[in-house]
């Protein structure tokens, strides 16, 4: 479903990981400063590889040797930001239709209702993210992603922000996001119990390499 | 008690008039070279950005007789300008160009401010979902910049109210054309027994700018609660 193979340099840091993967979740596991978020920011559009190639669904979004660079908006990659980074002056409603409303989509209340119903944000649709707590904020983040839909997801450390209880409250959303969608996910982490819980694969990195990738047995 | 003669009544309307148009038209202008100075770096840059400031700290005459080299009638685009049939030499027209000339340092500067405290994060989180950088930039930048937006054009309202010395060199003193609520006042204090007329006009001064102040104040107030609300 997705191919990676890119190159970049970032100062004194060297990134250069290849992996694959098709459908489910696959994890990006390491220690901060492995290279993860940069990995998840090139293949949104958000960071520019210096060399390689981004397949998604049989599309280049990225070949240096073809000069394919798709913009970051046109790539219709969900992004669960570790922060949330909801847009404080739009309710929660505005915010979930956001990339809807920006890609042109028409309207699919079936898909809207079911997302918000499967998130448990009906109650939160009226209120401003100033007055959501963190994990009501994470879920928003979620059901945001989820609407403009996607191709793939990419979820990075999207409970990282949380504390323990909120983390326990959360995952079973993602859970069941995973069996609901069947939309193929990246997601980041350096937490080895969440990556247990959600990916079915998982691609070990180091220092901006890919250490080992293989099935969750690896952790 | 307080009665203001016909010809100072022109005075305010034409003060208020020139003030008004000059921030409406030079928004968003002012809006764009702040985006531009906050959130873009090119060779030049430094340049560009000492040139907007330049009115805030040349004599207002020089900023005045530069105007007049540049747009008046015999002036470098004057000609070519009137036969567009735009004449700002000796209109209020001009008066509201040397208004928007002196004020706008002031309003890049707050309005570039409050670009700058913009998250770019969000810029980013925008793009993901879809949205050009113009539609970033008009449904996540532009509304979060509000507050400062809204300051930037009421502080250089309240500039271009007083202004005087780019104003009278540029298109002179004529009541009912050029002549605003400051060049009046400089002109009563300069014929005799006009005192008592210069304090009225100085009061109205002093009102309308106070009114502006508290008006910016309460709006700023407003969109910040509703840009950062809960």
């Amino acid at each position: 479903m997705f191919s990676v193979d890119i190159d970049k340099q970032l100062g004194d840091f060297t990134l250069s990981v290849a992996f694959q993967s098709d459908a489910g979740v696959t994890a990006l596991f390491g220690p901060s400063g492995s290279g993860k978020t940069s990995i998840v920011g090139m293949i949104a559009g958000l960071i520019k590889p210096d060399r390689g190639r981004i397949v998604i669904g049989g599309e280049a979004v990225f070949d240096s040797a073809a000069g394919i660079n798709e913009p970051a908006h046109r790539r219709r990659i969900g992004y669960v930001f570790q922060d949330g980074r909801l847009f404080p002056h739009l309710s929660v409603a505005r915010n979930l239709d956001y990339g809807r409303w920006m890609t042109g989509l028409p309207r699919d209340e079936a898909q809207f209702g079911h997302v918000i119903e499967l998130l448990d944000i009906v109650p939160l649709l009226k209120r401003r993210p100033g007055a959501l707590s963190g994990g009501e904020r994470q879920r928003v983040a979620l059901g945001r992603a989820l609407l403009m839909k996607p191709r793939l997801m990419l979820l990075d450390e999207p409970l990282a922000s949380l504390d323990a209880r909120r983390k326990s409250e959360i995952l079973p959303y993602l859970v069941r996001l995973r069996d609901d969608t069947r939309l193929p996910m990246i997601y980041v982490s350096h937490d080895a119990a969440e990556v247990k819980a959600l990916a079915s694969r998982v691609v070990l990195l180091d220092a901006g390499r890919v250490v080992s990738n293989g099935g969750a047995e690896l952790l | 008690m307080f009665s203001l003669s016909p010809e100072e009544w022109t005075a305010v309307a034409l003060s208020l008039r020139v003030a008004a148009v000059a921030t409406a038209v030079s928004l968003p202008l002012g809006i764009a070279v702040a985006w531009v100075l906050a959130r873009k770096s090119f060779p030049g840059k430094t340049l560009l950005n000492a040139f907007i400031y330049l009115p805030l700290v040349l004599p207002p005459v020089v900023t005045g007789y530069l105007l007049l080299i540049a747009f008046g009638r015999r002036g470098l685009f004057g000609a070519w300008l009137e036969s567009v049939g735009i004449v700002f030499s000796f209109r209020w027209t001009g008066a509201a160009l040397a208004c928007a000339v002196m004020s706008f340092p002031l309003m890049v500067g707050a309005i570039r401010l409050s670009i700058e405290a913009v998250d770019r994060k969000l810029e980013d989180a925008a793009a993901t979902l879809g949205a050009s950088r113009t539609w970033t930039f008009a449904t996540v930048t532009l509304p979060l910049a509000l507050p400062g937006i809204i300051a930037g054009a009421v502080l250089a309202f309240a500039r271009a109210l007083g202004e005087f010395g780019a104003t009278i060199t540029f298109v002179s003193n004529i009541p009912g054309e050029t002549q605003t609520i400051s060049a009046a006042i400089y002109t009563l204090t300069q014929v005799p027994g006009g005192d008592a007329q210069a304090l009225r006009l100085v009061v109205i001064a002093v009102a309308i700018s106070l009114l502006a102040l508290v008006l910016s104040e309460w709006f700023g107030r407003r969109a910040g609660a509703r840009v950062h609300g809960v």
